[in-house]
């Protein structure tokens, strides 16, 4: 027990009708601390952030707050309690402007401005309506605001999730800087690089209890893994077994210059069948329109895309569907029909192909769903709806689908955004599994560590241009950090 | 400035709309005057105070299809009361009732967790028993300076009728507006996760906005009262016709976005387009389809400058 300790949750049990999202979870945090809490994707991270910030009151357990029991039955009560959560969707609200959504907390003006300008946004107008700014803008205010407020505690739930490197090197420092006064936080993130950078400890919860405390010291994730997991991995184990399909001769689809105002200026690169072609860039350097043009959300400018050597115009998505290439949204909830059954979700793409219909269809493409099923490693809950499933699991019926169903072209973006570890690294194989069917797939990846791991080759855009195609299989991290940001080798060499 | 224009085009639209209106009534019945805009004015009056109390609910993410049903509760105890009682108490009393009728429809929605629509569609019938046994067929008497206020203009060339529109909705709706608790009501409408996570108290925001509906349907009541003298138990057309106006005045259904002087314009400019149309001899029948096609009309057009505007 320690005297600055601020915040102390202990024995917390939460349950969801006959679903225990949380056993027995525990947490403290003391002054000056920055504490990391991990745990794989329904190990009940967000049930117990919720708990701790009172979104959600707990079954049992108490939560004491500087050694004095404590009810936070309401964010808000958190809130007066010194406990300042941002969670990982922005608690903005669109349709106020900056500063109504600022007295709507109490939030002081002078230090939130002074914060935002800390934190690396320019040119922001308190009459800025909170709906026409960015997700990663977004994210950063709702950070100033929180700490505007002077919490004692800060809670930051995947705070770098959405972000581009140089804010989330202003976000982690910014957050060192507070806690050396005194702030506590704490910090749930799947990110190791950034955990062992920024914490003191890791708390690991798994299946809803608190399995490890542990000490933030060079070799720790293997531990926190070990912990995560619940059972020894060797290293060989982690490595994914890329296995290589025979690439196609012929391009699959050729983006022959494509323009596409204001983002996108200049994008050229083919796809072969059989092939993961990766995508690096940084936020906003004109992939989500590259997307959603190739998908047919909206025409290019300028250039041409050719699917199958036939020059192709797609005004819709349907013209994209039916020259077989598919899209999965980053967003997950696009994707699914959150009140339906896992099973109906992923025969979907099925029964949505009307002429297929027919008994001995039926029935092979029931066997197909069975095993997409069982590929999925999500059985028992197959009949269960979707949207009870973890996000992680979620993203692994929109992409597993593609298995049963089979698909030309797939366009995957950013689908491991706020996943942990493990539930990734059951997708790489997943997206590999396509490639080797003659899949062609296109992958974005916030993330560039995941480039090597699922990628064939990947394109690297910046600024609206591609600025290189590299070889994904020799692409160290640095490597892809220099190219994302437009740095070309030969400029590194010399 | 720029930005004030831009955060209020749809209001400037409805405005200049209005004016065209105007202009062209003029044009057609050249006679149409001060007398004239008058009784617009003065008919407009219990369509604008539903208009306003429903466009606060929509404005908070709701629905409320009792306010026809409100009017009428308030103005038979109007009536009933103003028979044995001097006209500042009723009026005082009768506004208390109206937010008080608001206040259960809302806390009925909050605490029984059944979708407002469905809620309030129970309450319109409920109301309208009540209203029924407070008077069972039309009666009672209304204050004689309240009948009169309501005529004639102090102001030169703003009918009274407008003026006390005005003056009602401005009393209530601009502190409130300015308020905190005005942001929590645009916020709960606007997202109401986000609004719970900011720490808005979303369940006694929700009441409070059907309580300030009840309070509009209070002072439609009592409009309702002054016009005919007498208060009648039987829901008038108001229902329907509020759900319009707020959608024609920029509020948008789901709540978070949209004032009340849109709306509000938008109750004027209905009525100006009745108006037009009997002058023009236009059969009845004919009328609410060409009511019903402006209102998609429009709302088309706003919602395509709109998204031009946005892509921009």
């Amino acid at each position: 027990m320690n005297a600055n300790q601020i915040l102390d949750a202990s024995g917390i049990a939460k349950s969801f009708g006959a679903v225990k999202a949380l056993v027995d979870a525990s947490l403290s945090v003391s002054e000056g601390e920055i504490v990391a809490l991990m745990g794989a994707n329904g190990a009940g991270k967000s049930t117990f952030v919720k708990i701790i910030t009172g979104a959600l009151t707990p079954d049992n357990g108490k939560v004491l707050i500087r050694g004095k029991q404590a009810r936070v039955g309401s964010p808000a009560e958190a809130r007066r309690s010194g406990l300042v959560p941002v969670y990982q969707e922005p608690s903005l609200i669109p349709d106020l402007d900056v500063a109504d959504n600022l007295r709507l907390t109490d939030t002081p003006i002078a230090p939130f401005e002074r914060w935002v300008k800390e934190l690396g946004i320019e040119g922001l107008s308190l009459s800025d309506m909170v709906g026409d700014l960015p997700l990663a803008t977004l994210r950063i205010l709702d950070l100033a605001r929180a700490l505007a407020s002077e919490p004692d505690v800060l809670l930051l739930d995947e705070m770098t999730a959405a972000l581009p490197s140089d804010l989330v090197e202003r976000v982690l420092k910014v957050t060192r800087q507070q806690a050396d006064k005194g702030m506590g936080v704490i910090y749930v993130s799947h990110r190791f690089n950034e955990i062992s950078e920024l914490c003191d400890r890791a708390t690991v919860l798994r299946d809803g209890q608190t399995v490890g405390d542990l000490v933030i010291e060079p070799g720790v994730e293997d531990r926190a893994v070990e912990l995560m997991l619940g059972q020894r991995l060797d290293l060989a184990a982690r490595e994914v077994n890329k296995t290589r399909g025979t690439i196609g001769d012929t391009p699959r689809v050729r983006v022959k210059g494509v323009a596409i105002a204001p983002k996108v200026t200049d994008i050229s690169f083919d796809m072969f069948p059989g092939e993961v072609l990766g995508v690096v860039a940084l936020e906003g350097q004109g992939q989500d329109e590259l997307f959603e043009c190739l998908a047919g959300f909206m025409p290019p400018t300028a250039g041409s895309i050719e699917v199958n050597g036939t020059t192709t115009a797609f005004r819709h998505p349907a013209d994209a569907i039916a020259a077989g290439v598919k899209f999965v949204p980053g967003d997950r909830a696009d994707a699914l029909l959150a009140q339906r059954s896992v099973r109906e979700n992923i025969a979907l793409p099925f029964s949505a192909r009307m002429s297929s219909w027919g008994w001995l269809k039926m029935r092979h493409e029931r066997e197909r769903v069975e095993h997409a099923i069982d590929r999925l490693q999500i059985d028992t809950r197959a009949q269960g709806e979707v949207q009870r499933l973890s996000g992680g699991n979620q993203q692994k019926v929109t992409i597993g689908r593609w298995l049963a169903t089979g698909v030309e072209t797939l366009l995957l973006f950013d689908p491991t955004r706020g996943i942990d570890v493990r539930t990734k690294r059951q997708i790489y194989p997943l997206v590999r599994e396509l490639a080797e069917q003659g899949s062609s797939v296109l992958f974005y990846t916030s993330e560039l560590e995941e480039i090597p791991l699922a990628c064939d080759r990947a394109v690297v855009i910046f600024n609206g241009r591609v600025v290189d195609i590299i070889d994904a299989e020799n692409a160290d991290e640095q490597t892809l950090l220099r190219a994302a940001y437009g740095l070309t080798a030969q400029e590194g060499a010399a | 400035m720029s930005d004030i224009i831009k955060k209020n085009a749809w209001v400037a639209g409805l405005v200049a709309l209005l004016f065209v209106l105007l202009v062209l009534t003029k044009a057609i019945q050249p006679s149409f005057g001060m007398s004239g805009l008058e009784s617009v004015a003065r008919a407009a009056l219990p369509f604008a105070f539903a208009t306003a109390g429903m466009a606060v609910v929509v404005i908070v993410g709701g629905i409320d299809l009792s306010v026809a049903s409100m009017m009428a509760v308030c103005a038979v105890t109007a009536a009933v009361l103003m028979e044995r009682m001097a006209g500042v108490p009723a009026i005082l009393i009768v506004l208390g009732l109206g937010f008080v009728m608001g206040l259960i429809n809302g806390g009925l929605i909050v605490l029984t967790r059944v979708p407002d629509i469905v809620v309030t569609l129970a309450m319109l019938f409920v109301w309208e028993g009540v209203a029924l046994l407070i008077l069972e067929s039309p009666g009672g008497a209304t204050t004689e300076w309240l009948k009169q206020s309501i005529r004639g203009s102090v102001i030169p060339f703003v009918p009274n009728a407008l003026a006390i529109i005005a003056l009602c909705v401005a009393v209530v709706w601009i502190p409130l507006r300015r308020s905190k608790l005005g942001i929590s009501i645009y916020a709960t409408g606007s997202d109401e996760l986000a609004a719970f996570r900011s720490g808005v108290a979303v369940g006694r925001t929700k009441i409070v906005a059907y309580g300030v509906c009840g309070m509009f349907c209070a002072f439609g009541g009592l409009s309702l009262a002054s016009l005919t003298g007498i208060g009648e138990p039987v829901p008038g057309p108001y229902l329907m016709a509020s759900v319009a106006a707020v959608v024609l005045g920029g509020v948008v259904l789901g709540g978070g976005r949209g004032g009340l002087l849109g709306p509000i314009i938008a109750v004027l400019i209905l009525r100006i387009v009745r108006t037009i149309l009997t002058l023009l001899a236009v059969d009845p029948n004919v009328t609410t389809i060409i009511e019903g096609t402006i209102m998609v009309g429009v709302v088309m057009l706003g919602t395509a400058a709109t998204l031009r505007g946005a892509r921009k």
